[in-house]
């Protein structure tokens, strides 16, 4: 037996080959648009569908609509109660899962193969017929109301709020999904149902499907729960609100004071790019050097330099409109303003003052690619990325061109990206802490008088 | 029923080390997964949170390879993590094929020399990492003690669950480097650890490569089993404040160890009680009467002996006062009355899927490999899986009922209510302050 030769790391071997999943598409006879993978790992099976009503969707002053609308599909349908559907979920062990996104809204189920007929014949049954009955409104509605006062707690659900605020303003994309307490209030079951009767319809949905089944009888599995799908009314085909281009934010640094805390919860980032755009793999490769993963500068200066926190990341938040780019951490409260500064050091340094070494480079590349094929090991993985597919208007070959176009960007690509997508100038820092303590070391950072904000603004 | 099963290969190496090998080829990449049979339990008072702690160092470089443990997995296109809790620790890489060989030379030269590595600089650095992941995780966090004092309240002061595998801010404070040594030759050897490899690997390959990388180092003795037992005799009632809008009840009952008998039907019994609408908690309390914001239950079972654990959030206006008496009702019909047949067939569909479901992914947290060194450590069967479902399967109203009637008695259990800052009146009646920091 050879032993181990500790002189060195072992060589890595040539990158395992992948084939990566094939998508085949299919339009039923009402328009509805069905994506199918074959996927012959376990029996089970997952069926995604992604409707255009996500939160961008809720008109101005009733922030929450799409959500609760959400939320609503399964309390009934039919002769079944909200229990009724739970239990029936529940006998044949499937999960249903609902993702209120910014702009579209995801129902998945999973089932095991044998039960996927009936667990898709489930869906489409609160999707397409729900009962919307007052009781089961009037308790969502509370539960939610009493869900946002709880938020107030959380400094991580505070901070994610108002700097969704600080980036668009009054923007469609400038609340949570579930919206705020003065809206919801005044959110009536009628609106529920006009919401439902306009978005879910087959010409604004699509259903993904991936289990260990043919295309053809993925399909006839989409066809027989979701053919019936009647497409009720024309769609308005006006302009998009993601489309819309947001204001640029005045305040370049907010506050939620939240006395004696032990950390400051940060959001430091601007609006910045587009998910379609020509550089995202240069951006990608960009936030990985970054923020993006463990060995990236934010994380290994914050956490593992200065011990300030337990993590510090950076990324996008992705959505059809412009998306913010933003640093994350929760840091030791003493250690507040340092923290902030040495973000917008690597913004700086990022942007050219320190270019991504060969090792970063190479590090974050490879990470990237050769992490690849890992996010398709399960049907339910497989079906949420063909899912992102859809929503974005990206080609079915995307999956085989991803490592190729990551692995072609350089140096030079992430500092030109980095100085056009990141502007310290523009960028905006919210602090969630102990404002007693901290205030006074947030002047020298020069990013002006700080914004005071309330923890529900 | 579909072929539930998880097929393996197990050898244990002449130091000691068990070997477990599970073949996946659908995708490329193979799963490495480490227990060491070494948690908060083998802990004592006044050094709590060591072996978190130590878990950190762990990341920060051995002998041979002096630097992050991240860099040289992440450029492999590998993702990489580890976890403490009261009973063992984990570690674990999810890796490309090509990158095997690292992963294992990685795993395997923490697991043989560490302690050349650990330097007073990142012993101190970890340390604040750790205060910080306290910090975030229960300090700033609401309800975030909540656990705290009940384990404190449950298990007794010399019993190594009385206190959080995160450990106490002064423990951690005080812990010095030389500890860390000590530690490491205690629990951190080929003996005390079981080494799964999952994933599109052949099996002869990966015991070859096992016996390459580990096989040389020494094996070292396996630690004293930890003995400590619980018993609860009365109700305790108490009351944190802390900084939340809406008070919460917490009910927590000393229950039967991992895969002991009753442990099973106590995982039922959470299932019944309060997952998902149609469990009786959530309906009585959420969707009928609208007490309560949310309800939960489930059974933690641990090494030495479980708790079960109860936790319902009160809705605007109502006290713990008004919501306790209904949890009575529906824990006190399920004691006399058991499960009917159709929740038992509810509740077996349910795990039996969850068992499929489990198959899905061969690494990190919860995947097969995961799982694999979990049979083998606390069974010393990595075959244990369909035993595992058995449990479930062969569970019937009867021993449900029985189970529940055995260790959810009124008169043994903790009452925590965390009630907002200075509302005391919302607690429940005779609940007595604890300060947990």
């Amino acid at each position: 037996m050879t032993r181990a030769d500790r002189s060195r790391l072992p060589d890595i071997g040539p990158d395992p080959p992948f084939t990566f999943p094939r998508i085949a598409r299919h339009r039923l006879a009402n328009g509805l648009q069905v994506r199918t993978v074959e996927h012959h790992t376990m029996p089970v099976v997952t069926l995604i569908v992604q409707v255009d009503a996500g939160a961008v969707a809720d008109p101005l002053g009733r922030e929450g609509l799409a959500a609760i609308s959400a939320d609503m599909l399964d309390e009934g349908t039919g002769d079944l109660s909200a229990i009724d559907v739970s239990d029936a979920f529940a006998r044949i062990g499937a999960e249903y899962d609902v993702d209120v996104g910014p702009d579209v809204t995801s129902f998945a189920l999973t089932a095991l193969s044998r039960f996927a007929e009936r667990g898709a014949s489930l869906l489409a049954d609160i999707l397409l017929r729900p009962s919307l009955r007052q009781t089961d409104f009037d308790r969502l509605r509370q539960l939610r109301l009493d869900r946002l006062r709880q938020l107030k707690d959380s400094p991580p659900a505070v901070a994610e709020r108002a700097f969704l605020r600080l980036m668009y303003g009054d923007h469609a994309y400038g609340h949570l999904p579930i919206g705020n307490a003065t809206a919801l209030g005044g959110l009536a079951l009628e609106d529920v149902a006009a919401f439902h009767a306009e978005r879910f319809k087959p010409s604004r949905a699509t259903a993904v499907i991936a289990g260990p089944l043919a295309h053809d009888d993925l399909r006839r599995l989409a066809e027989g729960a979701f053919g019936g799908w009647e497409e009720t009314s024309p769609s308005l085909q006006g302009h998009p609100a993601g489309d819309v281009e947001p204001m640029a934010s005045q305040t370049r640094l907010a506050v939620i004071a939240r006395e004696a805390a032990p950390q400051s919860e940060l959001r430091i980032g601007h609006l910045s790019a587009h998910r379609n755009s020509p550089d995202y793999a240069a951006l990608l490769v960009m936030n990985a050097v970054l923020g993006g993963q463990f060995v990236s500068r934010i994380n290994l200066k914050l956490r593992e330099e200065k011990g300030y926190t337990y993590g510090a990341r950076s990324g996008f938040d992705w959505r059809r409109g412009i998306a913010p780019f933003s640093l994350q951490a929760s840091v030791h409260t003493a250690a507040t303003a340092d923290a902030i500064a040495d973000c917008y050091a690597e913004l700086d340094g990022i942007r050219g003052e320190r270019p991504p070494s060969d090792s970063e480079m190479a590090l974050a590349k490879a990470s990237l690619t050769r992490g690849y094929p890992r996010g398709f090991e399960t049907a339910h993985q497989v079906a949420r990325a063909v899912a992102q597919l859809v929503l974005y208007g990206l080609p079915d070959t995307y999956f085989e061109e991803f490592v190729p176009h990551v692995s072609a960007i350089q140096s030079d690509d992430v500092v030109r990206v980095a100085e056009r997508y990141l502007d310290p100038a523009r960028t905006v820092t919210l602090v969630v802490g102990d404002y007693q303590a901290v205030g006074p070391s947030l002047g020298p950072l020069g990013l002006g008088e700080p914004q005071v904000l309330a923890a529900d603004a | 029923m579909e072929n539930t099963t998880l097929p393996y290969a197990k050898r244990t190496l002449s130091n000691g080390l068990d070997v477990i090998v599970h073949e996946d080829r659908h995708v490329p990449i193979v799963a490495v997964n480490v227990w060491y049979h070494v948690g908060s339990k083998n802990e004592r008072p006044g050094m709590t949170g060591f072996a978190h702690l130590f878990e950190h160092l762990m990341f920060e470089g051995s002998a041979h390879h002096n630097t992050g443990f991240f860099p040289p997995i992440q450029r492999a296109g590998g993702l990489l993590n580890g976890s403490t809790n009261t009973d063992r620790t984990n570690y674990w890489e999810v890796v490309p094929t090509s990158a095997i060989d690292l992963a294992l030379w990685m795993e395997s030269d923490r697991m043989g020399y560490l302690l050349p590595a650990v330097t007073p600089e990142r012993f101190e650095t970890q340390r604040d990492v750790v205060l910080n992941e306290r910090r975030q995780n229960y300090e700033n966090r609401p309800y975030g003690f909540a656990l705290m004092a009940i384990v404190a309240a449950l298990f007794p002061e010399q019993h190594p669950y009385n206190w959080p595998t995160i450990g106490s801010v002064d423990d951690l404070r005080a812990m010095r480097l030389e500890d860390v040594q000590a530690f490491f030759r205690t629990y951190y050897h080929p003996s005390n650890a079981s080494l799964t490899l999952a994933g599109d690997i052949e099996t002869d390959r990966a015991f070859d490569l096992a016996e390459r990388y580990f096989g040389d180092l020494p094996g070292g003795s396996r630690p004293e089993p930890v003995r400590a037992s619980a018993e609860l005799r009365h109700e305790v009632r108490l009351l944190l404040e802390d900084r939340v809008e809406m008070p919460r009840l917490y009910m927590a009952w000393l229950s039967p160890a991992m895969y002991a008998e009753g442990d099973a039907e106590m995982d039922l019994v959470g299932d019944l009680l309060a997952n998902g609408k149609t469990s009786r908690l959530y309906r009585t309390l959420v969707y009928e009467r609208r007490v309560a914001l949310d309800v939960s239950a489930y059974q933690s079972s641990r090494e030495l002996g479980g708790f079960f654990l109860l936790v319902a959030t009160a809705a605007p206006g109502q006290s713990l006062a008004e919501i306790e008496p209904l949890i009575g009702i529906e824990l006190q019909a399920l004691i006399e009355s058991g499960p009917s047949e159709s929740e038992m067939e509810r509740a077996r569909a349910q795990i039996e899927a969850h068992f499929i479901y489990r198959l899905q992914t061969v690494g990190g947290f919860g995947g097969k490999s995961d799982q694999l060194n979990a049979y083998n450590v606390m069974r010393a069967d990595p075959g244990f899986f369909d035993k595992d479902l058995a449990r479930y399967r062969d569970a019937t109203a009867e021993t449900v009922r029985e189970t529940a009637r055995r260790i959810l008695g009124f008169d043994r259990r903790v009452l925590l209510s965390v009630v907002p800052r200075g509302q005391q009146h919302l607690a429940l009646p005779g609940a007595e302050s604890v300060l947990v920091s």
